[in-house]
């Protein structure tokens, strides 16, 4: 595991992020830490902001308030003269690159084929030469079992293949940091299994550190070192698997599991 | 009137020189067309607000008045300011302007019609602004902008007639002039003019059609 420079710092912290869509408060002045190549899922009953905190360390949404820190550098701010204010494209581009992200609905490239979509932002943003690229591309291709339809084009795969290679597109661009947005609750049932399968291969291949949001929550126990339990835009517990699945405290994540359990 | 064949064939010989005229400014206007469709398309949809208003004005200045009369002011009104065009680029110029107003909304539409989870997929990869769009939007927006942009090139070849009415020798010009000349010929002047025009636009239609096919590769069928 790839030993943080500067000692104790996590690689990811929420201060106080608070989010509103107009008058809908989704996140409460939320504080949360991820250390390096931890692995966190985030669970909650829908509404309760899991997906919006992964999209602001995307940068796909801007907190209302607070300071959301990558490695000790603040994510949409930037400091001058040492104040914080509003940080510019080019600053969330340096700090961006270290961190990749799976969509609920794939979002491949539908004009490109399944090479091209992995191969392409290689090339343009890390620089890349081509054939190195392409390269690269066909190993994390065939790592996800989809070595045979390089040439295919997105919409020509079923959807568990299509999120296989966003997981390809995604991870062969080596971010520290890799976001899991609910990542098989558009598949057909009988192709969670095999996304479900890729994701847990390469965290145990890689150092990478992950937040999954998700339901599925004995993939949760298999692959998080943590489970993050949100309710009404605050962490209401949190813990390791065993804790909060087998042990939850309080009675909203009781409630929560039960209906969810009895639901599947 | 079908009597005399050879009627037809001398009107078609005076008419065939005005119909490289036509196709001449057809040719350069549609390039400008394009051109000010990409720049103006682009900054309806730009980042800054400046740009923004700027080309809309632009968009609704030219699209809100006649064609005809933009092309007077070109030709006629603009030399009193001491701008001065010859007939030719007064013509391809208000042409351009106009049409180009039109089709900046096909390619703003088309940009606009790319999902907003794309341009997500491409920040997620760290692209810049510019490679989002060059690598991500345009191509896709390209094939929705396609019926679009041909449609109004053929559009823009019909309204190069205007360019007879400032004096230009085009196919609309000729045969008017032809027709003022010997009466009689009226029907099949106008009959040929149909035909000529008609065949300037079929290698449109076509080409419209296979770009079409070829763009939508991986988008269509499977």
């Amino acid at each position: 595991m790839t030993k943080n420079p500067v000692q104790n710092q996590p690689l990811v912290k929420y201060e106080k992020v608070s989010k509103k869509f107009d008058n809908l408060e989704v996140l409460k002045g939320l504080d949360l830490e991820i250390n390096q190549g931890e692995r966190v899922a985030l669970i909650g009953p829908s509404g309760s902001g899991k997906t919006t905190i992964i999209r602001m360390l995307m940068t796909l949404e801007e907190p209302t308030s607070g300071v959301i820190k990558v490695d000790g550098n603040p994510l949409w701010h930037k400091e001058v003269n040492g104040k914080l204010v509003p940080a510019d494209e080019n600053h969330l581009r340096k700090i961006r690159g270290d961190i990749g992200m799976v969509f609920q609905q794939f979002n491949l490239f539908p004009h490109m084929t399944i090479l091209r979509n992995v191969t392409e932002a290689q090339v343009h943003v890390k620089g890349t030469p081509n054939d190195e690229a392409e390269k690269r591309a066909i190993t994390m291709l065939e790592k996800v079992g989809l070595g045979e339809k390089i040439d295919a084009y997105p919409l020509q795969l079923s959807g568990g293949q299509q999120q296989r290679v966003a997981i390809a597109r995604a991870v062969v661009m080596q971010p520290k940091i890799m976001l899991f947005d609910e990542v098989t609750s558009a598949l057909d049932p009988e192709l969670v299994g095999e996304v479900l399968e890729v994701i847990k291969e390469i965290a145990k291949e890689s150092d990478m550190a992950m937040i999954l949001v998700t339901h599925e929550m004995d993939f949760a126990r298999d692959v998080a070192d943590r489970i993050v339990f949100l309710h009404g835009g605050l962490i209401e517990e949190q813990g390791s698997p065993k804790e909060i699945l087998e042990n939850p405290q309080s009675p909203r994540l009781q409630s929560f599991l039960k209906r969810f359990l009895s639901t599947t | 009137m079908w009597d005399n064949i050879n009627v037809y064939f001398d009107i078609l010989h005076k008419l065939l020189p005005a119909g490289w005229m036509t196709i001449k400014i057809l040719i350069t206007s549609a390039l400008l067309t394009y051109l000010i469709a990409f720049i103006a398309g682009l900054g309806r949809v730009s980042q800054f607000s400046i740009i923004r208003t700027l080309t809309l004005i632009y968009v609704e200045l030219f699209r809100g008045t006649s064609l005809l009369v933009q092309m007077f002011w070109i030709f006629f009104a603009l030399p009193a300011f001491g701008v001065e065009f010859s007939a030719f680029w007064a013509g391809v110029l208000a042409l351009s302007l106009n049409y180009g107003a039109y089709a900046s909304e096909v390619v703003r539409g088309s940009i606009l019609a790319i999902p907003k989870t794309q341009t997500e997929a491409s920040i997620a990869l760290n692209m810049t602004r510019w490679q989002r769009l060059k690598l991500v939007i345009l191509p896709q927006a390209f094939r929705i902008m396609l019926p679009g942009l041909g449609n109004n090139s053929i559009e823009l070849l019909k309204g190069t007639s205007l360019v007879s009415l400032i004096t230009l020798g085009d196919l609309t010009y000729r045969g008017l002039i032809i027709q003022n000349t010997n009466l009689s010929y009226t029907v099949p002047v106008f009959i040929l003019l149909l035909i000529l025009y008609f065949i300037i636009a079929l290698p449109l239609i076509i080409l419209v059609r296979r770009l079409e096919a070829s763009a939508s590769k991986g988008v269509a069928k499977v």
